[in-house]
């Protein structure tokens, strides 16, 4: 790791300031993914601003239909929170099967959807759930914030205070699981609103990172059963490819865990 | 350089650092408590577990800085002067250890574990909840005995208190 200076600011402003006398500051979360790049030397921000400490940021509200995570709140404290455990159970899943219980202790929402890796779970949640991501500076509705890998729609120094997700109908997240890294190989989210709404997005399947899956989306709002998609096909166009499964394999996970997910949903 | 001032097994230490520096290096080169171990250092095997505030964490993926006002366990701190904590013992007498590399990591997660499940522990969860230590001798199957042992005796030794 090369040589930098560490901060551990009280306040999102002040974490703000101490951002912009940097000359290349980043900021830390929960460490799990900034860290490990640190190490390989593949990041090397002059300073590193420290948000895991900043009370504001930390904390889980449920009020009517929307459930509210604060962006520091560890994926840890998401899975065992009462809130979220009887407002959208799916999301204290997801965060049961995401890293291991010592990643679990450590890792954030925000920082999770911040990096926005294309196998990450959060966003397939946020995008399906149509989430709003609330920052220091505005508010940004999910299908907005995520711009393909590693990218969002975050300025330089601005901050992720919370995320909003509305309490659909009925929600449900499968994957299948990495067994040594633990990331979705290919995850999906599936949410049938209250309106009446089918949302379904995939992670660990698109080159772009998180996607939504409108084939599958029509098929579930003409009926919401995992045998409704026995006859669906995903294109495996612009599907990733590497050592662990082509294109087509994941097309092909995309709809076998929407199944598995619609299932869960109940 | 930082001046980071944490409470380590009980004691508040302070040390002198470069903010680059890992917990891990803190505790092993700064405070010669070498029994925390470097594996993978990719936050993968967890040969480096210790507790932070009752968190059983990865140190290799913590700064120092991050840790810096914090309450820090670490395998060393687990005994009571000779008399091995609970879970040492069930290490201990269901061989659960071979080469030895892994077991700080393991019996710092398995006391969490245990911590986490109080009284209603199977095979089924340790196994889970063991998924980011790994261990290239036993093949687990030790391990998961002397942690569901643990968690018997953890119960009396607590019961006792």
């Amino acid at each position: 790791m090369y040589e930098t200076i560490y901060h551990r600011p009280s306040s999102v402003d002040e974490a703000v300031a101490l951002f912009g006398k940097g000359s290349d500051s980043k900021y830390l979360a929960g460490g799990h993914t900034l860290i490990p790049v640190m190490k390989q030397r593949l990041a090397a921000p002059s300073d590193v601003i420290d948000l895991g400490k900043i009370k504001e940021l930390i904390g889980i509200e449920a009020s009517g239909d929307t459930l509210t995570i604060k962006a520091a709140t560890t994926y840890f404290d998401i899975m065992q929170s009462a809130d979220v455990k009887k407002s959208i159970p799916a999301i204290a899943y997801l965060t049961s099967v995401l890293g291991d219980p010592a990643v679990r202790y450590r890792g954030t929402i925000g920082g999770s959807i911040a990096n926005n890796d294309p196998a990450a779970d959060f966003p397939a949640a946020l995008v399906s759930l149509g989430a709003t991501v609330k920052t220091n500076k505005r508010s940004i509705a999910a299908d907005d914030f995520f711009k393909g890998l590693f990218t969002t729609a975050l300025e330089d120094g601005e901050i992720i205070t919370q995320v909003s997700f509305p309490v659909p109908a009925k929600a449900g997240y499968e994957k299948m699981r990495h067994p040594a890294s633990r990331f979705a190989l290919t995850g999906v989210f599936v949410t049938k609103t209250k309106a009446g709404d089918v949302r379904v997005a995939a992670t660990g399947a698109s080159q772009n990172g998180v996607m939504r899956v409108p084939v599958i989306e029509t098929a579930l709002k003409a009926n919401w059963s995992a045998g409704a998609l026995d006859s669906v096909k995903v294109s495996d166009s612009g599907m990733l490819a590497d050592i662990h499964g082509s294109a087509a394999y994941r097309a092909n996970l995309v709809k076998v865990m929407a199944q598995r997910a619609v299932t869960a949903a109940g | 350089m930082s001046t980071i001032k944490l409470t380590v097994n009980g004691k508040a230490v302070s040390a002198d650092v470069e903010d680059r520096t890992l917990l891990v290096h803190l505790l092993r080169e700064n405070l010669n408590l070498t029994g925390t171990h470097v594996g993978c250092d990719t936050s993968q095997c967890g040969a480096c577990v210790v507790h932070i505030d009752g968190r059983a964490v990865k140190s290799c993926t913590v700064l120092a800085g991050q840790a810096a006002g914090s309450n820090v366990t670490t395998i060393e701190g687990i005994s009571k002067g000779d008399e091995l904590h609970p879970m040492q013992l069930a290490f201990r007498d269901n061989h659960g250890l071979q080469c030895g590399y892994c077991t700080p990591g393991m019996i710092m997660s398995s006391i969490d574990i245990v911590h986490r499940h109080a009284g209603k522990l199977d095979e089924e969860t340790v196994r889970q909840e063991l998924e980011g230590n790994i261990c290239r001798c036993t093949g687990y199957h030790n391990i998961v005995k002397a942690v569901l042992d643990a968690a018997g005796r953890m119960k009396v030794s607590q019961a006792a208190e």
